[in-house]
């Protein structure tokens, strides 16, 4: 993937809407509140049910993930059913791109295949940006998880998840802990909180495992967990991303689970009422103890649901704005047309 | 612009008069609003009617056929049908019968639930020769002409004002 990062106003169309979704970086509170709101609208607030809706009927959405997910792809696709949507997901690893097809022949082949929105997944930093400048001006992208670099459905869908139980983001502290190097989760997650101006947002975990100038983030960094968790509101884990890691950056899974693993104990240091979050997949004795993850403060599998929600939003939002857009250039159009008129009529009665 | 109330509680009274007398409404019938002028007006005939079942909400928005020009609504919120749609008589209720369009995306959504056994439109006002799509109301408040719109305000108190257009005064 040759090309750099592309600034964030690439996903955003001429009246600053979201056109595409590759990151939170350079997004508005208001671009986030409205994803949460209309993710809410989605929800039957009674029993947490998530109906089919036809507005995406007609449309065609393809999921295109360079890299194994289960979490990710399925609840993307349950969202694009709701949705109404048509859709199709390619698992790339297994198809053309092995047999020599660069990736944007690939690209390009299945725009000809009438796609209207491509949802990415690519170990690559850069890759939903790399594809968004390439696509045709009516197909959308979305970014389903880049390299280490941000997923940002991950992050709505947490800050749902908070506001859900919690409320207003901006009173909260927000701790996050483990990989924070590795991990687009993570980087994803403090834009989100910085951008909804959370009170506090700490990262907890290992030197080894923290990027060089956390501060630079606007984070509190900690490398301890019983000053990291202490009144806490919120506590996210993260996973240790063993396939990401290049070097021994910890002794051992063992060992880690020691030091910064959940367990009961620590989480008694928190808020009581705080809630326990984690991403998926959970490594069980690793990051987290197996009674903390199936305990009364976890909301894990409740994020699963929301993430359905978050992800129809996300793309409903996008569709509509591109109809909105659209409609907006054709009453200038015509605009422009009645003020020709209106000149030439001018003209006439001068002459 | 001539503006004139209209007399609601009293259109209402004999709005559930009417549906008294439909004989398959015996037996707890089970009302839908339409968000948000007919979830208004249902609640006061569900509370005049003392039916036993909660009313049922439902917002058309994601079933409107101009997505593709409007785009999302941002008030939208998710419909709550709080029982079981199958086999049921509905009572559907809105505020004003104008194109037939909201009742068609009523329809719609009210199907995805399940296979009502009848579904009656009670409209409180009816705008009469405007229709896009062919859809009548079973029982209505108040019938207007085309030109004449509507002022709703709600839910407490509960006010319309019918409103005559310039086309009518010009």
């Amino acid at each position: 993937m040759s090309s750099k990062l592309a600034g964030p106003n690439i996903q955003l169309n001429e009246l600053g809407k979201l056109k595409h979704f590759l990151t939170l970086e350079g997004l508005k509170a208001h671009h986030l509140t409205e994803i949460l709101d209309t993710a809410e609208s989605f929800i039957n607030p009674v029993t947490n049910e998530i109906k089919k809706v036809p507005i995406l009927r007609g449309k065609s959405i393809m999921n295109l993930f360079f890299e194994p997910s289960t979490r990710t792809r399925t609840t993307f696709e349950i969202a694009e059913k709701r949705l109404s949507a048509d859709i199709e997901s390619l698992d790339i690893q297994t198809s053309a791109t092995k047999k020599g097809e660069s990736l944007l022949d690939t690209l390009w082949n299945l725009q000809a295949m009438q796609a209207d929105m491509f949802v990415i997944r690519h170990a690559e930093s850069g890759a939903a940006h790399f594809f968004s400048q390439h696509v045709a001006p009516h197909v959308h992208v979305m970014n389903a998880g880049d390299g280490q670099h941000a997923h940002p459905t991950q992050a709505m869908l947490d800050m749902y998840t908070i506001r859900k139980h919690k409320g207003d983001i901006y009173d909260l502290t927000v701790a996050i802990i483990g990989d924070v190097l590795h991990s687009r989760v993570v980087r994803s997650q403090i834009q989100a909180l910085s951008i909804l101006e959370a009170r506090e947002i700490r990262v907890i975990g290992p030197k080894t495992l923290m990027p060089e100038s956390p501060e630079a983030l606007g984070v509190h960094v900690y490398h301890n967990m019983e000053e990291g968790l202490k009144d806490v509101d919120v506590i996210i884990m993260v996973r240790l991303q063993n396939e990401r890691m290049t070097s021994a950056l910890i002794p051992s899974e063992k060992e880690f689970f020691k030091v910064y693993g959940l367990t009961e104990e620590r989480l008694a240091l928190a808020k009581p009422d705080a809630i326990v979050m984690h991403p998926g997949p959970i490594n069980r004795g690793v990051e987290i103890d197996s009674a903390v993850a199936d305990g009364s403060q976890s909301v894990i599998l409740e994020q699963v649901t929301y993430g359905i929600a978050v992800r129809m939003a996300v793309m409903a939002i996008i569709m509509s704005n591109a109809a909105q857009l659209s409609q907006h250039k054709l009453e200038q159009e015509q605009q422009a047309n009645l003020d020709l008129i209106e000149q030439n009529n001018q003209a006439e009665g001068t002459l | 612009m001539t503006e004139l109330d209209i007399d609601v509680p009293q259109l209402i009274t004999q709005i559930c008069e009417q549906i008294k007398q439909k004989p398959m409404f015996a037996q707890s019938p089970k009302m839908i609003g339409i968000r948000t002028g007919g979830e208004w007006i249902a609640q006061k005939i569900h509370q005049q009617l003392e039916l036993s079942d909660e009313l049922g909400v439902i917002d058309i928005n994601f079933y409107r056929d101009d997505f593709s020009k409007t785009g999302l609504n941002p008030t939208v919120k998710p419909s709550h049908i709080p029982w079981d749609v199958d086999n049921q008589h509905i009572i559907l209720v809105d505020d004003v019968l104008y194109t037939g369009r909201t009742t068609r995306a009523a329809l719609n959504e009210i199907f995805d639930y399940g296979r009502p056994a009848s579904v009656t439109l009670v409209t409180l006002v009816d705008r009469k020769g405007c229709r896009e799509l062919p859809f009548q109301a079973d029982i209505i408040g108040e019938s207007l002409e085309c030109s004449q719109t509507i002022k709703l305000t709600g839910p407490e108190p509960l006010k319309v004002t019918i409103l005559e257009t310039q086309e009518e005064t010009a």
